[in-house]
């Protein structure tokens, strides 16, 4: 499996990244010399071996079902690039 | 006797606690030593003034039970700190001041310790040479004929430890990024078991991966700090239900008796002698120190940066989907919502990151993600699996920490494979979620500091911070570098 131009296009697109010629070019060079760095992992027997996602192997334990006050709106919203009354400002979505 | 910045961490808090020396004292000497050492790059933002003020106000209110009274401390940008600049050395977080402050530097705070700055860093921890931070490079304390990359990605902060501008720090590590700086600076870095420290108020990478740890000038002050930073947190479901221990209480040189494994797999192609050479001297102070060492084998260790270089992209993808310029950092302009969207994260993320995020997003599309990103999941199994059956039959395991020492900025850029081979002996214990330290253990024929890595078994810090402690004792060793860029 190779990365094209088009391959680029579109997880760029799915990464909401925007890209262009130049970027298309670098990122082809670059993840195809990743891509063949990991396909050595083909040459692994793998067969009936369970996915390994976490090596935390405790439960999960359950916490007192407590209400805490949190009103912390104002503080979050100083970080903010745009914002009006307790609103994140965004570019109009609707027409 | 020697400056107040040369102290231990261990001997500072002591001498702060018999009124040896003030806080303020102690604050000042940092503090004066950081404004020479701009050259380094180390910090990204300071807080020396305030530091100074807390500093004085703790003259005369010495608290003996804080294990970290008045020592002053920067730490690593990728910490959430409450009112001070959080960057993850990206412009995507310029600028960004967190409302609230993480688990594991409140914990350095409720100990007694001052914050003195933000330490520089690869960008969003993804990296081995700093060399991807949007506020440039960090300088290692060490050269050669030219300036020297300090590792990465916590390189401010090993450059920060060696160069003695803070009196020891936090830093994180998903792939090696607090052993292999540890090991190019001749400092000692710890990687604590997935789930000792709390990941509450870090700047997430790669959630499966990622662990806080101290990095320090040596293995004592590495166990006080551990002991301070771990512990149960209620807001990260994923950190262990266990006690705090009292490390430093129970550090020990004695290790008679202790099995000791090396991993046939570890001396890879193309390792060169001195590296070679510098294993077989740990090994014949292991054994002069009364220890049993055992060949072992780790089999799949070849596919764990492969596999590493799936996984950590893939959770990278998600974890950075976050930064869309609505609620916080870096906004660029777009015609429409999914143009600024686009325009931010093209302008506000480095290549690097771009790359991985690219990357993460390949293995996890559809068609892709039983090829690369359950695969690389069956893999890690394995490598987990070699671990346990190792542990079966060894104590702790004993590895050179990097495969070169520091080289210098600029050539490994080019390539990026080349430059991921940097942690190609630190990243199978994040896969399998293990602790291991690096300890500076000589040098090259350039001068410059390498490390040896032990590994242990799970949740068992205790006995690798031992047998490194032991280690540290037989070696003795001493800083080399001139203050050069003062």
């Amino acid at each position: 499996m190779s990365i094209t131009k088009d391959t680029v296009k579109k997880i760029s697109k799915l990464s909401r990244i925007a890209s262009n010629d130049k970027f298309e070019e670098n990122m082809i060079k670059d993840l195809n010399s990743i891509l063949k760095f990991v396909d050595q992992l083909n040459e692994v027997k793998i067969d009936n071996i369970e996915p390994l996602a976490s090596t935390v192997d405790q439960e999960l334990i359950k916490r007192d079902d407590q209400v805490k006050i949190m009103n912390e709106k104002k503080d979050i919203l100083l970080n903010s690039p745009e914002d009006n009354e307790d609103f994140y400002v965004v570019p109009k979505v609707i027409e | 006797m020697s400056e107040i910045y040369q102290l231990t961490l261990c001997e500072l808090v002591d001498k702060i606690k018999t009124k040896e020396i003030s806080c303020e004292e102690v604050t000042k000497s940092y503090v004066d030593r950081a404004k020479k050492s701009e050259k380094l790059n180390c910090f990204i933002e300071n807080t020396f003034d305030q530091a100074l003020k807390k500093a004085k106000d703790q003259n005369d209110k010495i608290d003996n039970k804080k294990k970290l009274f008045g020592a002053p401390f920067a730490v690593k940008d990728l910490f959430c700190t409450k009112g001070t600049q959080t960057t993850a050395s990206s412009k995507m977080l310029e600028g960004f001041k967190p409302q609230y402050e993480s688990t594991v530097t409140s914990k350095l705070w409720n100990e007694g310790a001052n914050l003195l700055g933000k330490l520089n860093c690869d960008e969003y921890a993804m990296g081995s040479s700093n060399e991807t931070s949007h506020f440039g490079n960090v300088i290692n304390p060490y050269r050669n004929d030219k300036d020297l990359v300090p590792g990465g990605s916590s390189g401010g902060c090993a450059s920060a430890v060696a160069a003695h501008l803070t009196s020891a720090t936090v830093g994180t590590d998903t792939g090696g990024s607090i052993r292999q700086p540890a090991s190019f600076t001749g400092t000692v870095g710890l990687k604590p078991t997935y789930g000792r420290c709390s990941r509450w108020g870090i700047v997430a990478f790669a959630s499966s991966l990622d662990q806080a740890g101290p990095m320090t000038k040596d293995v004592k002050d590495a166990s006080l700090l551990m002991e301070v930073i771990s512990g149960h947190d209620d807001k990260d479901s994923t950190s262990a239900q266990k006690e705090q221990e009292a490390f430093s209480q129970k550090l020990t040189k004695d290790i008679k008796g202790l099995k000791i494994g090396i991993p046939k797999e570890y001396k890879i192609d193309g390792m060169s002698k001195e590296i070679i050479d510098l294993w077989d001297k740990g090994i014949e102070i292991v054994k002069s120190l009364g220890c049993e060492i055992k060949e072992i084998s780790l089999p799949h260790t070849k596919y764990a940066l492969p596999a590493y270089y799936i996984i950590a992209p893939a959770e990278a993808s998600s974890n950075l989907a976050r930064y869309d310029g609505v609620r916080y950092g870096f906004r660029a302009e777009g015609k429409d919502l999914i143009e600024m969207y686009e325009n931010t994260r093209s302008i506000g993320f480095g290549n690097e990151v771009k790359r991985r995020i690219l990357i993460g997003t390949y293995v996890l599309s559809s068609g892709y993600y039983d090829a690369y990103y359950l695969k690389a999941q069956k893999v890690r199994r394995l490598i987990k699996n070699d671990f346990d059956e190792a542990f079966k039959e060894v104590d702790t395991i004993l590895t050179p920490t990097t495969p070169s020492s520091a080289f210098g900025i600029g050539e490994n850029v080019d390539d990026p494979i080349s430059m991921y081979l940097n942690d190609v002996l630190t990243v199978p214990v994040n896969l399998a979620g293990l602790p291991a330290i690096s300890i500076p253990a000589g040098y090259d024929q350039n001068n410059l500091p390498l490390g040896l890595q032990l590994i242990g078994k799970s949740f068992d810090e205790q006995t690798i911070l031992n047998n490194a402690y032991a280690i540290e004792q037989s070696i003795n060793f001493k800083p080399n570098f001139k203050d050069w860029w003062m």
